[in-house]
């Protein structure tokens, strides 16, 4: 039985901030619900005595000084923006309701 | 000057004895870039003007006697997710359509402080997420073998540049072999330094775990002398090796008498590898042999794990790393949108294609609540397992000679339709990713008059010894100085 239906990958997607066609929505369930097929063999797999390897750097990470440097020139932060005013972004209204919270 | 541009060594040569100016070079360069687009596509974006600039300033600081480098006024091509301050840098995707980087990238600042000459930005697939640069808001890349053929992916159009004869090096990323496995469907030379050994300072994130910034090139001398302009520590990078580079260039020339080289018999017995390929890759084993090296079998038994360990931490981490696309400080936002998460929403499926969004989701996934430990630690630790594989076999060999793909250069539309096909495509590349290790792929033959990579891995940090290992081979075989019909 397909583990991923439709409504789960809409509930990815809305996780994901996606909003998919239901041509989309259909395919991408159909894809998901093979390659999990295919994740399946990890969870054949003894691996209660492994720790998890998060990234594989052979050396420490040295720390830095907390040293004051000069930032980025607002207006330049700002020059790839959709929309800005001065040195802000602008974005739309972001309470949006009550009930949404 | 006609016709291909020489190697980087060439080049170099040409300047040095006066032969021929960096200005004449890049024009070249530029001139060839720009004919070749109709057939390869394989730049999004030159900066022509900019690049002669700055080969005027070569020439001048050459009549002074300042060379900086071995790559002082050298043209060098860059793919389109790496960084350079006043220039476009849409990783092939209509979500940075017009985006003009406000930075540079270490990676850039190095070639710039050595003098060389960035003359445009290379075809990618979206986000440097593909192994066919077909999924590139741009359109695809072709392979200057055959124009039916994809040059791989995901830094497909260095590759092509590279094996045109357009610049004699470039720059690409690699996250699971998008250096290694183009520089074997193209025919050139290419090298995945150890994770963190370049700085991913200015490089667009995809998997940052897996991401590093390599070199393309027609030999491995002129790699090592790419590599020595980026490499090195960058404090603005939390996981850059706090280490200065070595001279790569200085262990070229030793040989391999002596070395011991393991093959990996899980890598030779692979059932879905093309007869020809592993022919092809053993025949130049072979020739190692008869150069002195001593070749052992070596196992790594977690070999059949590592795509769904790779694909589980990349596209976790994708999801991640490209939550940053909202809509607000750059990239596309949609014209119509009610409140934010609606903005949100459609801007980034207006944004990303098809299979940036496929990606995403599967991470968005692995990281929900209910599923982390089932898939993403899961694959953590068999990311573990993959990596104690590779310290046992380095234990008994110097380095490990694969194939670099299975296959030869597929043809283009061939694997877009099941993703996981292309996905598998992979099984040979994924592994120095996810270990961390320094991997290099160079020209050793062909099969069906298409290229076929041979792969060198080797300890971390022990770029010198797969440098080492294919300069020696380079120097006894020349499968690396072959041209594709049209281009010499």
């Amino acid at each position: 039985m397909a583990r991923i239906t439709r409504a789960e990958v809409e509930r990815v997607a809305l996780l994901a901030r996606l909003s998919l066609s239901e041509q989309e929505a259909l395919r991408f369930a159909r894809e998901l619900d093979s390659f999990l097929d295919y994740m399946d063999q990890l969870a054949a797999i003894d691996t209660r005595d492994v720790g998890a390897l998060a990234q594989p750097l052979v050396l420490a990470t040295p720390s830095r000084g907390d040293d004051p440097a000069a930032a980025m020139d607002p207006g330049l932060v700002v020059a790839n923006a959709p929309a800005s005013a001065g040195s802000a972004f602008v974005v739309p209204k972001v309470v949006e309701s009550e009930a949404e919270g | 000057m006609s016709g291909g541009i020489g190697t980087l060594r060439e080049m170099r040569e040409a300047l040095d004895s006066g032969g021929a100016s960096s200005v004449e070079i890049v024009r070249c360069s530029l001139e060839r870039a720009e004919a070749t687009q109709p057939s390869l596509h394989a730049f999004v974006g030159l900066r022509a003007e900019a690049a002669l600039r700055e080969a005027r300033e070569s020439d001048a600081r050459r009549r002074r006697g300042e060379v900086r480098s071995p790559v002082d006024g050298i043209p060098i091509a860059i793919k389109d997710n790496i960084v350079q301050a006043g220039e476009p840098a849409g990783c092939a995707s209509r979500m940075l359509a017009g985006y003009v980087s406000p930075f540079t990238s270490t990676a850039v600042e190095g070639l710039e402080r050595a003098g060389a000459i960035v003359i445009g930005r290379t075809n990618m697939d979206e986000f440097a997420m593909g192994s066919s640069t077909e999924h590139s808001v741009a359109g695809p890349t072709r392979n200057p073998w055959r124009v039916d053929r994809t040059p791989g992916g995901s830094s497909g159009g260095s590759a092509a540049a590279v094996a045109a004869r357009i610049v004699p090096a470039a720059l690409g990323s690699d996250t699971g072999g998008s250096i290694r496995q183009p520089d074997a469907f193209c025919g050139v030379v290419g090298i995945k330094p150890t994770y963190g050994r370049v700085s991913r300072w200015g490089l667009v994130a995809f998997a940052s775990s897996l991401d590093q910034i390599g070199a393309f090139a027609r030999s491995a001398e002129d790699c090592a002398w790419l590599l020595e302009a980026i490499a090195g520590h960058d404090a603005r990078d939390s996981t850059s090796i706090p280490e200065p580079a070595p001279a790569f260039s200085a262990a070229l020339g030793a040989g391999v008498r002596g070395l011991r080289l393991g093959m990996p018999k899980e890598y030779f017995e692979h059932e879905g590898a093309a007869d020809a390929v592993l022919g092809s890759v053993r025949d130049a084993v072979a020739e190692l042999e008869r150069a002195g090296a001593q070749t052992i079998e070596v196992s790594l038994p977690n070999t059949r794990l590592a795509i769904a360990s790779y694909y589980a931490i990349a596209n976790a981490e994708a999801s991640s790393n490209l939550a940053r696309f909202d809509g607000v400080r750059y990239g596309h936002r949609t014209a119509n949108a009610n409140g934010l998460t609606e903005m949100y929403c459609r801007s980034r499926s207006e944004g990303f294609g098809a299979e940036v969004k496929r990606r995403i989701l599967l991470g968005t996934y692995f990281l929900s609540a209910g599923y982390y430990d089932a898939y993403y630690r899961k694959a953590q630790q068999v990311r573990a397992l993959l990596r104690a594989d590779f310290e046992r076999a380095f234990e008994r060999c110097d380095a490990l000679v694969a194939p670099t793909t299975p296959e030869v250069a597929f043809r283009l539309g061939e694997k877009t339709a099941d993703p996981l096909t292309m996905y598998l495509s992979d099984i040979y590349t994924v592994s120095a990713n996810l270990a961390g290790l320094p991997a290099l792929s160079t020209p050793c033959g062909f099969a069906d008059g298409l290229p076929v990579g041979l792969q060198i891995l080797a300890r971390p940090l022990d770029e010198a010894m797969a440098l080492r290992v294919a300069d020696a081979f380079q120097r006894i075989t020349h499968h690396h100085t072959a041209c594709p019909d049209g281009f010499a």
